[in-house]
C-alpha cells in the first residue's frame, strides 16, 4: 500500500512534471494568465493523462515495438479529442480562454513522455497512481504559476481583488510574466535544493 | 488577397506573435538547444521546413477531407498523425539523399514531431482561415505562408538565443541560476522587447 501510494506521490514533489522534469511547458506558461484557466488547463491534461496512461498499460503488449510512438500518439489524441468535445459542450468560456492549447495537450510532452517512460512497463493499476500523480502535480504547479501571475499582475485570485487599492504590475500578466516567474521559481527551487544537500 | 494581407501575416507571425516568446510554443527545444548557435540554426531551419510543409498538408487534409465529410473533430489525431508521418518520411528520404545533412539535422528530426510549434501553426491556420467550416478566399496561401513566418519567427528567437548563450558561458552566474533559470529569465527579457512590437497590430 505505501508503494502504491509512494507511485501516486512522486509526481507532486520529487519527479513534479514541471519544475523537475521540465515537461509540458507551452501550455503552463501559455494558459497560466488566472488560476481559473491555471486549474481547469490541469484537470484537462490529468484526464489525458490518465485515460492514455491506462490504455497503454492495457495494450502494450500487443502494441509492436516498432510503431509504439504512432500507437501512443492515437491513443494520447483520442483523449484530447474527448476532453475538447466535453469542454466545447459544458464550458465554452473556458474552451475559448484556452483556445490552441486544448489539441496541444496531444504533444504536451509530459503525456507522451509518461506513456513511454511509464505506462509502457508498468501494470495498469500503478500506471493509473502515475498518471494521477503526475497529473496533479502539473496542476499544483499550474496553480501555483498562475496564482503568483494572476494576484502581482491583476491583483485578484480566482477573479476575486484581493487587496484594495495595490497597483497591479501589469507585466506579469503578459507572456514574458509567465518566463520571468517560471525562471525565478526554478532558481529559487534550486536555492532550497542545494542548501539541503 | 492582396500584399496587405501577406504583410499582416508576417509581422505578426514573426513579431507581434512569435511562436516562442509570444506564444510559447516550442519551448522546451528553445531552451534545449539553444545552447550553441550551429544546433540552434540546424534546429530552427528544420523546424521552418515542417511547418511549412506540414501547415500546406494538413490544410489540404482538411479542406478536402474532413470538412466535406463532416468529420472536423478528428481535427486533431489527424493532424498530428500526418506530421509524424512526414517527420519519419522527411528523416528517412534525408538519410538517404544526404548523409552530411542527415548528420546536420538528423537528431532534431524526431524531436520535431512533438515540437507543439508544428502543430500548433496547423491549428492555428484552420481557426483564422476557416470561418464556420468555409475556407476564406486564398486560405490555402496564407497557411502556406504563415508556417514560413512561423518558422521564421522561430529562427529570430532561436538565434538571438543562443547567441546570448553562448556569451553566457564566459560570465561568473551564480549556481542555482544556471542554465534553465537564467534561460527563462533572459526570454522573459527577449519577450519583453518584442512586446514593442504590439503597437503593429492591425
Amino acid at each position: 500500500m505505501k508503494r502504491l501510494f509512494g507511485e501516486f506521490l512522486k509526481g507532486i514533489i520529487r519527479e513534479n512534471p514541471t519544475f523537475v522534469l521540465l515537461l509540458g511547458l507551452c501550455p503552463t506558461l501559455a494558459v497560466s494568465v488566472t488560476v481559473i484557466n491555471g486549474i481547469g488547463m490541469g484537470i484537462a491534461a490529468t484526464f489525458v493523462l490518465l485515460g492514455s496512461n491506462i490504455i497503454i498499460a492495457m495494450i502494450k503488449n500487443t502494441i509492436p515495438e516498432r510503431v509504439r510512438i504512432p500507437c501512443y500518439i492515437v491513443v494520447i489524441a483520442t483523449f484530447v479529442t474527448i476532453t475538447e468535445l466535453l469542454m466545447k459542450a459544458y464550458s465554452p468560456a473556458l474552451n475559448r480562454a484556452l483556445g490552441i492549447y486544448v489539441p496541444l495537450i496531444v504533444v504536451n510532452c509530459i503525456v507522451l513522455g509518461r506513456a513511454e517512460a511509464y505506462a509502457s512497463k508498468n501494470s495498469v493499476k500503478n500506471s493509473f497512481l502515475d498518471g494521477l500523480g503526475m497529473g496533479v502535480g502539473f496542476t499544483l504547479a499550474l496553480i501555483l504559476i498562475s496564482g503568483i501571475r494572476e494576484f502581482l499582475g491583476a491583483g485578484k485570485l480566482m477573479g476575486q481583488t484581493i487587496v484594495k487599492g495595490f497597483e497591479p504590475a501589469f507585466v506579469l500578466g503578459m507572456p514574458s510574466g509567465a518566463l520571468l516567474v517560471i525562471g525565478l521559481l526554478l532558481g529559487f527551487f534550486n536555492v532550497l535544493k542545494n542548501r539541503k544537500t | 488577397m492582396t500584399l496587405a494581407h501577406f504583410l499582416t501575416i508576417f509581422i505578426s507571425a514573426v513579431f507581434v506573435y512569435n511562436v516562442i516568446l509570444s506564444r510559447f510554443l516550442g519551448l522546451c527545444s528553445f531552451i534545449a538547444i539553444s545552447k550553441q548557435t550551429k544546433p540552434a540554426l540546424a534546429m530552427s531551419l528544420a523546424v521552418m521546413f515542417v511547418t511549412t510543409m506540414s501547415s500546406i498538408i494538413t490544410w489540404l487534409i482538411y479542406r478536402f477531407l474532413l470538412v466535406p465529410f463532416n468529420l472536423e473533430y478528428l481535427r486533431t489525431i489527424s493532424f498530428i498523425l500526418v506530421i509524424a508521418t512526414f517527420v519519419q518520411f522527411v528523416e528517412m528520404v534525408i538519410r538517404k539523399i544526404s548523409p552530411p545533412m542527415y548528420r546536420f539535422f538528423g537528431i532534431y528530426l524526431p524531436l520535431i514531431t512533438v515540437n507543439c510549434a508544428v502543430l500548433g501553426v496547423a491549428v492555428l491556420n484552420i481557426d483564422m482561415f476557416f470561418i464556420n467550416g468555409k475556407a476564406v478566399q486564398g486560405s490555402f496561401y496564407y497557411s502556406a505562408f504563415q508556417g514560413i513566418c512561423v518558422g521564421l519567427g522561430y529562427t529570430l528567437a532561436m538565434l538571438l538565443m543562443s547567441g546570448i548563450r553562448e556569451r553566457l558561458e564566459l560570465c561568473n552566474v551564480p549556481k542555482a541560476v544556471k542554465d534553465f533559470p537564467l534561460g527563462f529569465v533572459i526570454a522573459a527579457i527577449m519577450s519583453l522587447s518584442f512586446l514593442g512590437f504590439n503597437g503593429f497590430k492591425f
